[in-house]
């Protein structure tokens, strides 16, 4: 099993995420060339080691997360809110008076 | 080398089985080949095969990093069946599954092919038509292919889960030509096949290195050596990427993701068929082998991974589909489990092509059916080499085909490759 570290809610199994893909993928604007998209789209690098990926932790805070990990053995260097601006709304709201 | 046949079995239980060669030679390599094949599994050990049959071409090697059998040719769950609606896969397969009906005498080799009968469940309407849809365009196409109301599907597995599933089996589309063979024998069979026709397998040869020089590979950096050949064919999926960036050729529209399976302890015959189920996110496929021990799989570990190691999630996925369709089996222990990486593509089809490179040929993308390819792997792909020109089954199983809008996508699930299950 691999453990996620959550930044919202501790570590956690990887079973109660959900495995978004990898997340350095840069896409061309939107009128960019048609070789452009076709390498975005379909021409993906196929990392053999440390990989930035999303995942969605869909049994949990249902917050998307960024996380460094190794292909080659799952371990995980770092994991980091893919929307750090919603930690900080969170946040402001927990400590109001709600 | 000696054959294998009624009068050398029972020569051989006279004389302590003493008479028998070694199955194939340990050479040492030499400096250059007129053809080598990178990847010693299946499909590389049948392309060398057919490129001597077919093709008469000699001086071949076939170079693998570990040992025959040890990579995805031991990883499967032996599954053969020829299923498929896309153009150009449907002949493909068809002719792989005539390939095997006939494997054992042209290898001279027992691998143990049993045409047992695949039988994919379907549990809604919806899928009832899908099924019958695709078993239609099989059946114009001249391969077997039936539907099987309730009735029929209960009196031919009376033992499914007809009475509390959560979704109800409505029936089944059947392939009866479909069905098992033993991996190993596949693969040592080829081998042996193989070597008596000349070919160098030359085990624990790890390639390191792609020298490339004008647009032609001009030598290969191996753990055993450097070697020059006139032509090179990568068949090494799961790791088709690594080869491929060695070779300075950029990415390639490939996800490398591992798929596990499960053996259980043997127990009486249970099931004659191979049965699969899929519902939703489920994804399941079951067969008993000759030795008595349920074989079987379920959906990929969803992430990408190089590591032959599989995870627990989908272990109990597995389990809760067994469950779902066959309650019978929930006191049988599980002995083994394991993971193979598997190439997944961007539109779930496979690749026999010419590259950027002018004396480099690519076999890959075999997704989870390479198994049941194997035999028409090695035959195009055989065929690609020696005649420089791609059949027209597999003309557009090339690189070129998502620029050109041509996917070959059976599951119509879009480039995303985990989806191509």
């Amino acid at each position: 099993m691999i453990r996620i570290k959550c930044p919202y809610c501790g570590e956690r199994d990887h079973s109660e995420f959900t495995y978004g893909g990898d997340a350095s993928i840069q896409y061309p604007s939107l009128d960019g060339t048609e070789k452009e998209w076709v390498e975005a789209i379909f021409f993906r690098k196929n990392i053999f080691g440390k990989q930035l990926e999303t995942w969605h932790h869909a049994n949990g805070c249902r917050m998307w997360l960024e996380v460094e990990r190794s292909t080659k053995t799952h371990e995980i260097y770092s994991v980091k809110p893919c929307h750090p601006e919603m930690k900080k709304v969170l946040e402001k709201k927990d400590s109001n008076d709600l | 080398m000696t054959r294998f046949n009624a009068w050398n079995v029972f020569k051989n239980g006279l004389i302590q089985q003493t008479g028998w060669d070694r199955q194939w030679r340990d050479p040492e390599l030499k400096k250059e080949y007129d053809v080598i094949i990178i990847g010693g599994g299946l499909h590389g050990l049948a392309t060398a095969y057919y490129l001597v049959k077919n093709h008469n071409i000699q001086n071949i090697a076939v170079l693998e990093k570990g040992w025959i059998g040890g990579g995805n040719a031991g990883r499967n769950t032996t599954i053969i069946r020829s299923n498929y609606m896309m153009p150009g896969n449907h002949q493909f397969y068809e002719h792989s599954l005539k390939l095997w009906e006939n494997l054992s005498h042209e290898l001279n080799y027992n691998v143990m092919f049993s045409q047992r009968a695949h039988i994919s469940l379907f549990h809604s309407p919806a899928a009832r038509d899908a099924a019958a849809r695709r078993y239609n365009i099989m059946s114009l196409h001249g391969t077997d292919a039936e539907l099987w109301n309730l009735e029929k599907l209960k009196k031919n597995i009376p033992h499914l889960n007809y009475n509390d599933a959560r979704f109800p089996i409505m029936g089944a589309a059947v392939q009866r030509r479909a069905g098992n063979a033993r991996h190993d024998s596949v693969a040592w069979g080829y081998a042996r096949a193989a070597d008596q026709l000349g070919v160098d397998i030359l085990q624990n040869c790890e390639v390191r290195g792609v020298k490339r020089n004008n647009g032609r590979i001009e030598h290969l950096e191996t753990s055993r050596g450097l070697i020059k050949a006139k032509k090179i064919g990568f068949a090494v999926a799961g790791n088709t990427s690594r080869l491929w960036e060695m070779a300075e050729l950029g990415n390639l529209p490939i996800e490398t993701h591992k798929l596990q399976a499960f053996v259980t302890e043997s127990i009486k015959p249970l099931l004659d068929q191979v049965v699969v189920y899929g519902v939703g996110g489920a994804h399941f496929y079951i067969s008993q082998t000759d030795k008595g021990s349920m074989v079987f799989g379920g959906d990929l570990d969803w992430y990408k991974s190089y590591a032959q190691r599989g995870n627990l999630p989908i272990v109990q996925d597995s389990a809760e589909a067994a469950m779902a369709i066959l309650p019978c089996l929930g006191r049988i222990r599980l002995i083994r489990h394991w993971a193979g990486v598997m190439d997944m593509t961007m539109d779930g089809s496979f690749f026999i092509c010419k590259t950027p490179i002018e004396n480099l040929y690519l076999n890959a993308g075999w997704n989870y059916g390479g198994f049941k390819a194997s035999p028409a792997s090695g035959w195009y792909f055989a065929d690609l080499i020696a005649t420089e020109q791609p059949h027209k089954y597999i003309q557009h199983h090339n690189l070129e085909r998502f620029e050109k809008g041509i996917n070959l996508d059976e599951r119509g699930a879009g480039p995303d490759p985990k989806l191509h299950g």
